[in-house]
């Protein structure tokens, strides 16, 4: 991973399975959602494979990887929620764009995917006029409108208190176990790190390269670099768990 | 009243040099000069003792003189004896060391000459293939607008319609008239030492017809909607409602470039069209008014003055320009930058760029609708 010559990351190597609340963990500026966004195809990494089941993202033309893309959704950390349109409008246009169904099943499943986040009476307002919590949740509304098999979040709870935050949490556990997705989720929360996250990986800045890789909890027990210690335990060094 | 912030420097047994702070070592206070404390400090001391009684009141001053001061020492590997100085200020000292060099260095050497006109020529070069890139993305996302493979909400589209064409109307025709009336005085003042008066019609026609109208259109379409286009693609680059569109598999090219070039290169060529009456209408103002021409006596020189190819050609250089500054506000917004900054750079760079390309497309235009002899005077 690299902005021209400056390298970010190098050597990371991870597998998420299917169903996984997978969480790519670290500080601030080590690069995750660099990561994310390889992993999503915005962005070429400098050297390596983004793997789906056995076909390499990067390998695809920009047409094949567009197909496959559409099996994943994506919550950007700013929300990036289309600020001309309307909540219903954010949820169907990659309905409209990407299946054949008439408007009136699309304003259903818009309707049914608003009342999934709770916003149901609000799908005729603007972006800009709702609070961040309820811009959050559109946003994951339009990121579940294709029903995709993998959703990718960028930090989710950045910004939200931390009652919003276990309401999201109940959220995402939710959409995994209904959808049956997998969750990918770029986040330093360690509240909800040790609430839902099956698997993760930490990556470190100063080391340039991840340090570690499993189940959170386990890391915790397990590991035995420092840099990861200090995460999880909030720089205490104690090896339980903060926020049970 | 405050004591200045002042130092002693005194040497009471060999090996040991005395520093005494006093005064009030505030910032507003001027800084003592660090000289002659820094030439005492040499390898033949064993330390460096800083006694503090006469010091009233401290705060970054202080910090930013001794870590100087703590600096020098170590590189002549002395260790300075800090017992007196504040806890509080010790405390800060060891929190600004305690902060490793980290991150990666981005300052690096001034290249040399050549090595600076080869990068330039590489950037030139970039720019000039983005620049392909982009015209090729557009005319590629344009074909496929027939088979029905791109797509657009045609409400975006109607809008666009609406702010590039109806909106623009009310600063057009102020343009427009004035444009109109000042050919009209100048020509009014020129043609009048022949007794020509009337030929001020045909200048202000021809005028307008030929060159004013299509370009003034189109330069306030640079400041008004190229820029305006500009911003809000920068904008959604800077909130990432643009990856979004990508990775939902929607094209932002055919979704929010298109529309918006399609809409100025429709409407820029009626903008022209009324920039022309209305320029016109400016020079009737001077004839009626100033050179006592009569209304229908104006109108039906105008009429004798220009023909149908002439307007045909303003029209067609309007529809040029439309296309070139929707492209240049459209490019600008979708290669900017991700901050607030960064949105204002492109929105400059798309008017600068608007503007350019209508006066260099023009003098191109005029010289092949010459060469092919279209409209020609």
């Amino acid at each position: 991973m690299a902005y021209g010559d400056t390298v970010l990351q190098r050597n990371i190597s991870f597998t998420v399975n299917r169903g996984d609340i997978f969480f790519i963990m670290g500080g601030s500026g080590c690069g995750k959602s660099t990561l994310l966004r390889h992993l999503i195809g915005l962005k070429r990494p400098a050297a390596g494979r983004v793997l789906y089941g056995t076909t390499d993202l990067w390998a695809l033309d920009e047409q094949q990887r567009t197909a496959l893309m559409r099996h994943a959704g994506v919550l950007y950390q700013g929300n990036a929620l289309w600020s001309s349109m309307t909540l219903a409008e954010n949820v169907a246009l990659p309905l409209q764009h990407a299946t054949d169904l008439g408007p009136s099943l699309i304003r259903e499943l818009v309707m049914l995917k608003l009342a999934y986040v709770g916003l149901v009476g609000f799908e005729d307002y603007y972006p800009a006029a709702l609070s961040g919590g309820m811009r959050k949740r559109a946003a994951i509304a339009r990121a579940i409108a294709l029903d995709p098999e993998f959703l990718f979040f960028d930090e989710p709870s950045a910004g939200l208190d931390p009652i919003s935050g276990r309401h999201l949490d109940d959220l995402l556990l939710e959409l995994r176990d209904t959808l049956g997705a997998t969750l990918i989720i770029v986040s330093h929360d360690l509240a909800s790190i040790y609430s839902i996250a099956t698997n993760a990986v930490f990556l470190d800045a100063r080391a340039g390269t991840m340090l570690a890789a499993g189940n959170p909890r386990e890391m915790l027990e397990t590991s035995d670099e420092p840099a990861v210690i200090d995460f999880l335990t909030r720089g205490t060094g104690k090896r339980e768990v903060p926020c049970p | 009243m405050k004591q200045a912030p002042r130092y002693t420097v005194s040497s009471s047994q060999p090996g040991i040099l005395d520093l005494a702070l006093s005064g009030c070592w505030k910032i507003g206070c001027p800084l003592p000069p660090m000289a002659e404390i820094l030439a005492r400090i040499d390898g033949s001391l064993q330390t460096v003792r800083i006694s503090t009684t006469g010091l009233t009141d401290w705060d970054s001053l202080l910090i930013v003189f001794l870590r100087q001061m703590l600096l020098h020492c170590r590189q002549h590997g002395i260790e300075p004896d800090l017992a007196q100085v504040p806890e509080g200020a010790r405390r800060l000292l060891q929190l600004a060391d305690a902060t490793p060099q980290q991150g990666l260095a981005l300052a690096t050497p001034r290249p040399g000459l050549r090595a600076r006109i080869g990068l330039a020529a590489i950037r030139l070069f970039a720019a000039g293939r983005d620049l392909a890139r982009f015209t090729g993305e557009i005319v590629l996302e344009l074909l496929r607008i027939p088979v029905g493979r791109s797509y657009f909400p045609p409400r975006d589209f109607f809008y666009f319609l609406q702010a590039t064409g109806a909106e623009a109307l009310p600063i057009v025709s102020l343009i427009a008239v004035l444009v109109g009336v000042i050919l009209g005085f100048v020509g009014a003042i020129q043609l009048g030492m022949f007794g020509a008066q009337i030929y001020v019609a045909n200048l202000v026609a021809l005028s307008m017809v030929l060159e004013m109208g299509a370009m003034m259109s189109g330069i306030i379409m640079a400041g008004r909607t190229g820029a305006a286009y500009a911003a809000q693609l920068g904008t959604m680059q800077v909130s990432e409602e643009i990856d979004a569109l990508q990775t939902m598999g929607i094209n932002p090219i055919g979704f929010l470039v298109l529309p918006r070039i399609l809409a100025l290169a429709l409407m820029l060529p009626l903008l022209c069209v009324y920039a022309d009456l209305l320029g016109i209408a400016g020079g009737v103002l001077i004839g009626v008014s100033m050179l006592d021409i009569s209304l229908v006596e104006y109108l039906r020189q105008t009429r004798e003055a220009i023909t149908l190819a002439q307007v045909g050609q303003g029209i067609i250089k309007s529809m040029v320009y439309g296309v070139l500054v929707g492209f240049s506000g459209c490019y600008h917004g979708m290669r900017c930058g991700r901050s607030a900054s960064a949105v204002g750079e492109s929105t400059t760079a798309a008017v600068v760029m608007g503007i350019v390309l209508i006066v260099v497309s023009d003098a191109v235009l005029t010289i092949l609708f010459n060469i092919f002899k279209i409209g020609a005077l």
